[in-house]
């Protein structure tokens, strides 16, 4: 399937690594990234919160710019999807939508408000399927026990995310399995991870983090996966500091789903950047 | 036990205390969902028992799976699902729930138009029961959190044209423990029984507390970076905005460690390159900025 591909900030930013992965999987799972070049950040919530018309003009600008192409926009953040969904919903109805348009007039572009927003971990279950997705697997991750970690935004709020998919926030449980690792169970899975507090209050940040971090590697955890790379950029990059504030040592890799894929479909550690990481990531599929 | 499919939570409960345990202890009053007395965690999460219906319990957990009903989070536990509730009124206590008008007192009652209170009336709606403060991811590691439903409280006091002290208190929320503590998870939007949306109130309180000037913090210094590099370059230059963001150069040292370690791997982008279309982001902005005058502007006018 062909679909508008936006990257988000932190793919083209700090995780490299991710960007990389996606366009690695994406041939073997039938997806042809078309990368929206021009496309500007969705603001993360930020710029909703400090003018709503203005996050929803730049976000406007992105979905027409889709709709153009009569493309889906495919998302790998669970903040970008979030910001998007919110933004499409206010921009469905036709009178305000208008307003936005005049805003965008200028450079020409107008939105219709037709523009799908998909996370790659919704294509992965309701486009490709887990059946043809399990078909796809090279190496099977027998043995590798994975935490699954969501990200507020691809999760809630529920009538916004998933009220036509209600197991939404089970996906990434279903698709660990389809790829042969066994999901762990642990109660911070869909909390958030401390990320949007991280300059305001690192402390709570870090406490989250490393409660999060503790408790599944309580439960067994071999290594994190999460499709959101804010999510990433805490768990993973304050993981040492977390530990310090929660006085036990961690050292649980984190993974950007696309890299846990890239396992399974057969790519290399080296080719996924998964030394990029700043928990080290030992040998994964040995297990 | 005898409770129809269409019972609640809370009647199967009751049902349990009058013919299995009588030691079972819990809180209810109305039963249906107007005093707020019966919140306890419901298949791991919080809400009314006597707003959740069996089926749908039952559904949630799964058929052959018991549901689970534990006491609310965030909260101690007094006995079985009773949880002391102090926490809660001594926040709403904290910020001053009370009208404070100013001006002259009017002979009769004050007069206000029929909009401006239906801005205020979802957030009157909040029953005080305590599922938000119960889900609250911040409170989960910091009790000095004022918690959604105070600061949802709060809100409404800043919303109410009668009310004079919208400065002091938008002041005193901007202090640590305040809405910049806030995580935007939305946990609190999705279980409040009365859709009062307190993370809704909470983003509203920043952007009024930042246009009345209180941005010394680093949460107002963060959302100025971010909507700088935005505005600027049409995406975000992290690096800058986690600079931007710090108080000073103490606060500063804590982060070198990690910036170090992210700069080994290739993780801090040396430059950051505008958007092809960074010239239209930037004129969106001057047009968005001048068609949504702040806040406080809009209200001078009513
Ligand atoms: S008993 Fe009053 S709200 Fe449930």
């Amino acid at each position: 399937m062909k679909t508008a591909f936006y990257p988000g900030c932190v793919a083209k930013g700090g995780a490299p690594e991710l960007y990389r992965s996606v366009r690695l999987v994406s041939e073997p799972l039938g997806i042809t990234p078309v990368e929206l070049m021009d496309a500007a950040c969705t603001g993360a919530g930020v710029l909703t919160e400090r003018n709503p018309l203005l996050a929803d003009a730049i976000n406007a600008r992105t979905f027409a710019m889709a709709e153009r192409s009569g493309l889906p926009i495919m998302t790998i953040c669970s903040t970008c999807t979030g910001t998007m969904l919110e933004c499409n919903l206010r921009l469905q109805d036709p009178a305000y939508r208008g307003r936005v348009n005049e805003l965008l007039a200028p450079e020409g572009l107008e939105y219709r408000g037709t523009t799908e927003i998909r996370h790659l971990l919704w294509i992965l279950v309701e486009e490709i399927g887990l059946e043809r997705l399990g078909a796809l697997v090279r190496r099977p991750l027998q043995g590798l026990r994975v935490a699954p970690f969501y990200g507020c935004y691809i999760v809630r709020p529920s009538n916004r995310v998933s009220a036509d998919h209600p197991d939404r926030d089970h996906y990434l449980e279903a698709v660990i399995a389809c790829l042969g690792a066994t999901a762990v169970e642990y109660e911070g899975a869909r909390k958030c991870c401390g990320f949007p507090i991280t300059t305001m209050n690192r402390t709570n940040a870090l406490r989250m983090t490393g409660k999060h971090v503790a408790e599944a590697k309580d439960q067994g955890a071999d290594v994190m996966v999460t499709p959101c790379p804010l999510c990433h950029l805490e768990l993973d990059g304050q993981q040492s500091e977390a530990s310090g504030v929660l006085g036990r040592p961690l050292g649980l890799p984190v993974l950007h789903l696309p890299q846990l894929l890239g396992l399974a479909l057969g790519f290399s550690a080296e080719q996924l950047g998964l030394r990029s990481h700043l928990v080290h990531v030992g040998d994964l599929v040995g297990k | 036990m005898d409770v129809p499919d269409y019972g609640t939570v809370l009647d199967a409960l009751l049902a349990i205390r009058e013919g299995v345990d009588e030691t079972l202890t819990l809180r209810c009053s109305c039963r249906s969902h107007i005093c707020g007395s019966c919140v306890m965690k419901i298949n791991h999460r919080s809400a009314l028992a006597c707003k959740t219906k069996l089926q749908a319990a039952q559904e949630r957990a799964g058929s052959g799976h018991p549901i689970v009903v534990q006491p609310a989070g965030n909260m101690p536990v007094i006995k079985d699902l009773v949880v002391d509730l102090e926490g809660l009124w001594s926040k709403v206590r904290a910020v001053d729930p009370y009208l404070q008008p100013t001006g002259p007192v009017p002979e009769r009652e004050y007069i206000v138009s029929n909009e401006a209170m239906l801005n205020v009336r979802e957030a009157t709606a909040c029953i005080l029961c305590g599922a938000c403060m119960s889900e609250c991811t911040v409170l989960e590691v910091d009790d000095r959190f004022l918690g959604p439903a105070p600061l949802a409280k709060a809100w409404r006091f800043t919303e109410d044209p009668r009310d004079g002290a919208d400065r002091a208190r938008l002041e005193a929320l901007s202090q640590p423990g305040g809405v910049w503590d806030c995580t935007h998870c939305f946990q609190c939007v999705e279980v409040c029984p009365k859709d009062v949306r307190p993370m809704d109130r909470i983003l509203e309180l920043r952007r009024r507390a930042m246009a009345e000037g209180f941005t010394d913090n680093n949460g107002s210094r963060h959302s100025q970076a971010f909507v700088d590099s935005i505005g600027s370059t049409g995406w975000l230059d992290e690096t800058r905005v986690a600079m931007r963001s710090t108080a000073g150069l103490r606060e500063l040292r804590g982060w070198v460690g990690v910036g170090w370690r992210s700069f080994v791997r290739g993780k801090v982008p040396l430059r950051h390159r505008p958007i092809p279309g960074a010239m239209h982001v930037r004129a969106i902005f001057q047009r968005a900025a001048a068609n949504d005058p702040p806040r406080q502007v809009r209200r001078r006018e009513q």
